[in-house]
């Protein structure tokens, strides 16, 4: 699956996408690959801080969970309810399915992100292939 | 030794097929000062009949043939011979935590069966596979409510069984959790309401009663939760005396409940092993410590059950686990399974109000004798009572020692108001002739006039 | 799809049997009370509000379709008593039957723990000589039977290095764990308020002495260390690694999860331990029961001994025994009464069944059956760790999973061979393990099988891998759809 050319990209497998000051944010497919059958997601509530680099929340497989790192600081201002009865969505269309939006405090922390060439890159280093 | 199903010459060939000039070279890897060069000092190895001589001997001497008035957390209760014959078959004795779904569906079954009974006893949405005890159970379960509210101060009642509070005390000293401890009312047993008012704040994650509690007394549970969830903190119910459920209303208006089930077939045994278990309103759910069980389907469309949501658990997220809990009770969840299988909805109902019968004619009767007062005695309860004596209790209980009589649990060991005050139990085991033998003991108690 | 050649099982019937709740019918009964002998009482005059006014919704069956009902379900288990449970880490040995014999005599099974001491002598001795016998297997000094289960004694270990290092004046931040440990030691430092340090295993899956020497620090509690670790192999440097904790003043805490490799050989108090757990429902033969009852004692050193939980067992000069509660330095109680004593009572039993030579012989038929499987099998699974086994042996699934079969699907098959599978994908550190731990409990014929059951399993990879991949092919049910059973819980019964 392509990475889109607009998302850019954290080294623990979240994407991104900007429109003005709210960043839409979900999970790559390459993380959802590996995590395998997504049974559970665990948001934050809508108002809640979040901080590039720490952990905003979880996603489950039946053996593994696997924590959300938010690529941005912010404030949530919406979450996907959706996954709360259809978590599979991730599995069917990871770059369509958005866990949370953020409005970014500074802007200027999306240049830090990687873009789509360069997470590719990172991804084929991780895997070895 | 019996045990051991290999005769000297296998080992010899099993050693030199592997490869190995005699068993300790196998041991080689542990340094030569650890290993011990010499026999364990234990007792020699015995035969089975030694075993059961010794053992039988033991018993006799913890002094049988007594009738015992105790309760206070653990009870006596008749258990159907079917239990034993059933819980005994191996296939549930020696098997191990159903993992593998395919080869332990009996197990799970069993487990999804018990979860059902424990929610529709309490009238909780989901229950699980079992806790330790009832102890360990309330414990866990304040834990999991501080988890659902992100609070971090209890309120606990003090007539909730003192060794519950002290375990409650050791799991939450390192959480930087305080607790607040709130009072009875002298005159009726229950959580004074005024005093709960107070403790509980917008900090507070919950409350934790016991219904009945310490003294046997019901809690009004409607009152006590409309306190707790108008600060936004949960109710959370321990009960010690599962017959209770028979008769006495479900704590509905809980958000979560912490049962001991060793009154549904399980015996005394000096205490363990009991079951705890945990069950709670839905919304919860991902909260919960321990094991669940849960329906499913197979690959060819049959219905099969699971152990799910196991990424709670400490197998998968370690130490961001729900718990640390691995093994817990499964066969005396399985034995009290099978307890509230033979009494069923009637015959649940039918035990717990014999219960009532036996502590209401005990407490009467035992009462009515002189220098002996009813505490608590317009409060409701089920088959314990609190009995307070002129005479000194210790000196009351040696009397009844005397005549093979184990009276009441001395509250003043725990509260040191309650001076004189012993719990007494009757279930529907105690037989008519052994209360009025009580009573003719109280009855020759010195009594200042 | 049928096994050729292999011999161990043959198609069975097993009956259906649904739900007990779809089987009750209202007015069966399964019980029959003795008339009251008091007089009847009105429950919702003596309970009024408090009465419940609806029946819960239990079943209502009669006692044969109970006894059917159970001992169908039984039927559709795997068990020790008809054979080989080798789940590594798990211990799945023979229980034997005088344990539940004599845990059911009745002045023990009725003896209420609330029973004046003076009453209870009989008990108290029984819990008396396990703690001593434990104590001489451990080499440890002081101990508490009170934990319920593994976890249960992890939690209070830490509890004692914790309260220990309080009282030396600072409790310390964290605890450091290898990554081949059990997810409970890990969950259990959390628990206690500690923060979880990973080290990481060396080239032989053992503790790197070096990582050690550096993680080591003057915020370190404790290691928490399993010995044998999880791939079956013993510290030879434990004396080592003891030194370099003691001499920063951090305690070694031992899960003894893997005793049976040790019991009667090498004593955890004689190479530098301070704290550690027993399992009885693994080293000492108390049943596993589909999930527990366990039994978790905490043995320590002296210096531990002031802060064991309330309450513990004295021995009055008239050699009495009594429980004593004035222990102001106490960690406090982990659960209510004295733990699960009808546990004690078992493995007791079983330590005298053994005695010394038993107990030394079992160990070493323990670790004689796992390098005879390792030996038997080496050739065709691959052996990550090449360091002497123990009492278990851990293999990769390196070599079938190129062929895209991986642990978990040989682990299904072996249902198809009538084993039940070793433990899967543990520990962590070794990628696709099987781990095997046959036990002392089976017979060169048992473990035969066994190795043919792999070995045919192995060929099967090469030739039909879709075989594995599909497995079982002989069970009731099988592949249960995991992933439906988490998205969408459904956790009880309810009327349609």
């Amino acid at each position: 699956m392509a990475y889109p050319t607009k998302y850019r990209y954290t080294r623990e497998h979240e994407w991104i996408v900007l429109d003005g000051a709210i960043g839409t944010i979900g999970i790559t497919d390459y993380a959802q690959n590996s995590l395998g059958d997504i049974v559970y997601v665990d948001v934050p509530k809508v108002g809640d801080a979040v901080t590039a680099n720490a952990t905003f929340g979880s996603v489950e497989s039946v053996k593994a969970v696997s924590d959300l790192y938010s690529p941005v600081t912010g404030t949530v201002t919406a979450v996907n309810e959706e996954l709360k009865v259809a978590p599979d969505k991730i599995n069917e269309a990871p770059h369509d399915t958005w866990i949370i939006k953020v409005e970014l405090k500074d802007p200027a922390e999306w240049d830090k992100l990687l873009d789509a060439a360069a997470y590719e890159a990172f991804v084929t280093e991780e895997t070895g292939k | 030794m019996r045990y051991l199903p290999k005769s000297p010459a296998e080992r010899q060939q099993m050693l030199a097929e592997i490869g190995a000039g005699s068993i300790d070279d196998l041991f080689a890897v542990i340094p030569a000062e650890y290993r011990l060069a010499r026999d364990l000092n234990v007792p020699r190895q015995q035969a089975e009949s030694e075993i059961i001589r010794y053992f039988r001997e033991a018993g006799a001497r913890n002094t049988t043939g007594y009738t015992s008035f105790l309760g206070a957390g653990a009870y006596q209760h008749y258990r159907p011979v079917v239990i034993d014959s059933l819980a005994q078959r191996g296939e549930f004795l020696t098997s191990y935590t159903p993992y593998q779904a395919e080869i332990t569906q009996g197990t799970l079954q069993a487990i999804f069966e018990f979860q059902t009974m424990i929610a529709e006893l309490t009238g909780m949405d989901v229950a699980n596979a079992s806790m330790y005890d009832g102890s360990t159970g309330a414990a866990e379960a304040v834990l999991m409510a501080m988890r659902v509210t992100g609070r971090h101060r209890a309120v606990v009642a003090r007539s909730v069984h003192p060794e519950y509070r002290e375990v409650m005390a050791t799991y939450l000293r390192h959480r930087e959790m305080p607790v607040t401890e709130v009072d009875y009312v002298a005159g009726t047993g229950r959580v004074e309401l005024e005093a709960l008012e107070a403790a509980v704040t917008g900090e507070t994650a919950c409350v934790l009663v016991q219904s009945p509690n310490f003294f046997g007394v019901v809690e009004d549970i409607p009152a006590l939760a409309e306190i707790a969830h108008r600060k936004g903190a949960l109710l959370i119910v321990s009960i010690a005396e599962a017959v209770s459920l028979g008769v006495v209303r479900p704590p509905l208006e809980a958000d979560i409940v912490s049962l001991e089930a060793q009154s549904f077939g399980v015996a005394l045994s000096y205490g363990g092993p009991f079951c705890g278990v945990i069950a709670a309103r839905e919304a919860y759910l991902r909260q919960m410590p321990g094991r669940l069980a849960g329906q499913t389907v197979d690959k060819d469309g049959n219905r099969g059950f699971v152990l799910t949501l196991s990424t709670r658990e400490q197998h998968i997220r370690r130490e961001k686990a729900t718990s640390n809990i691995c093994t817990n009770q499964a066969l005396v969840a399985l034995m009290a399974t099978i307890f509230l299988t033979v009494y069923g909805r009637e015959g649940m109902r039918e035990l717990a109000v014999h219960n009532l019968a036996k502590a209401d004619y005990a407490a009467k009767l035992l009462s009515a004798q002189p220098g002996v007062k009813l505490r608590f005695a317009g409060s409701p309860r089920l088959n314990e009572f609190v009995l307070e004596t002129q005479e000194p209790a210790a000196a009351m209980n040696h009397r009844l020692l005397e005549e093979r009589i184990i009276g009441g649990v001395e509250l003043s060991r725990w509260y040191p108001e309650l001076e004189n005050a012993t719990l007494w139990c009757a279930t529907e085991v105690m037989p008519r002739e052994r209360i009025d033998a009580a009573a003719r003991v109280l009855s020759a108690g010195l009594v200042e006039v | 799809m049928a096994i050729q050649g292999v011999g161990k099982v043959r198609p069975h019937q097993t009956q259906n049997e649904r739900l007990v709740f779809e089987k009750s019918a209202p007015g069966k009964r399964g019980y029959k009370l003795p008339p009251l002998d008091v007089p009847a009482v009105d429950p919702a005059k003596l309970l009024g509000e408090a009465c419940r006014t609806q029946c819960a919704a239990l079943p209502e069956l009669s006692e044969i379709e109970i006894v059917r009902h159970f001992t169908r379900l039984s039927t559709w288990n795997y068990a020790i008593d008809l054979g080989m449970y080798p789940l590594g880490s798990c211990t799945m040995k023979y229980n034997p039957r005088v344990n539940e014999f004599v845990a059911r005599i009745e002045g023990l099974a009725e003896a209420h723990p609330y029973r004046p001491d003076s009453e209870a002598q009989g008990v108290l001795e029984v819990i008396d000589l396990l703690q001593r016998c434990l104590l001489e297997i451990t080499g440890m000094d002081a101990i508490t039977l009170q934990p319920a289960a593994g976890a249960h004694g992890e939690f209070t270990g830490i509890l004692l290095v914790r309260a220990w290092h309080e009282s030396q004046g600072n409790p310390r931040r964290k605890i450091l764990i290898p990554d081949s440990a059990h997810g409970t030691n890990p969950a259990t430092a959390a628990i206690c308020g500690y923060a979880v340090e990973n080290l990481k295993s060396n080239a032989e899956g053992g503790i790197d002495l070096d990582a050690l020497e550096r993680q080591v620090d003057p915020e370190t509690a404790a290691l928490m260390l399993t010995n044998p670790s999880t791939i079956g192999v013993f510290e030879s440097q434990i004396h080592r690694i003891a030194d370099i904790l003691h001499a920063r003043g951090a305690l070694l805490y031992m899960d003894g999860a893997n005793m049976n490799a040790l019991v009667g050989k090498a004593r955890p108090g004689d190479f530098g331990v301070d704290v550690m757990h027993l399992n009885l429902h693994k080293t000492f033969s108390t049943p596993h029961g589909g999930g527990g009852p366990g039994s978790g004692p905490v043995a320590c050193k002296a210096f531990l001994e002031p802060f064991l939980p309330t309450p513990v067992l004295a021995t009055a000069r008239d050699g009495s025994r009594r429980w004593e509660y004035d222990r102001p330095r106490s960690v406090g109680r982990v659960r209510a009464f004295y733990g699960n004593t009808g546990m004690f009572i078992r493995a007791l039993a079983y330590i005298l069944a053994n005695g010394p030579d038993g107990l030394r012989q079992t160990t070493e038929d323990a670790v004689l059956n796992a390098n005879y499987l390792r030996k038997k099998l080496e050739d065709v699974y691959e052996l990550p760790y090449k360091t002497p086994s123990m009492h278990e042996v851990v293999f990769s699934d390196r070599r079938q999973a190129a062929r895209g079969v991986k642990t978990g699907d040989i682990a299904k098959r072996l249902i198809d061979y009538g084993f039940h599978p070793y433990t899967v994908s543990f520990p962590l550190i070794v990628s696709g393990a099987l781990m095997i731990e046959p036990t002392e409990s089976e017979s060169v014929e048992e473990l035969d099988l066994f190795v043919d059951a792999m070995r045919s399993i192995a060929r099967e990879v090469e030739v039909t891998p879709e075989v594995v991949k599909s497995a079982p092919h002989s069970t009731r049910v099988s592949r249960l759809d995991e992933v439906a059973a988490a998205r969408k819980p459904v956790l009880r019964w309810r009327q349609q």
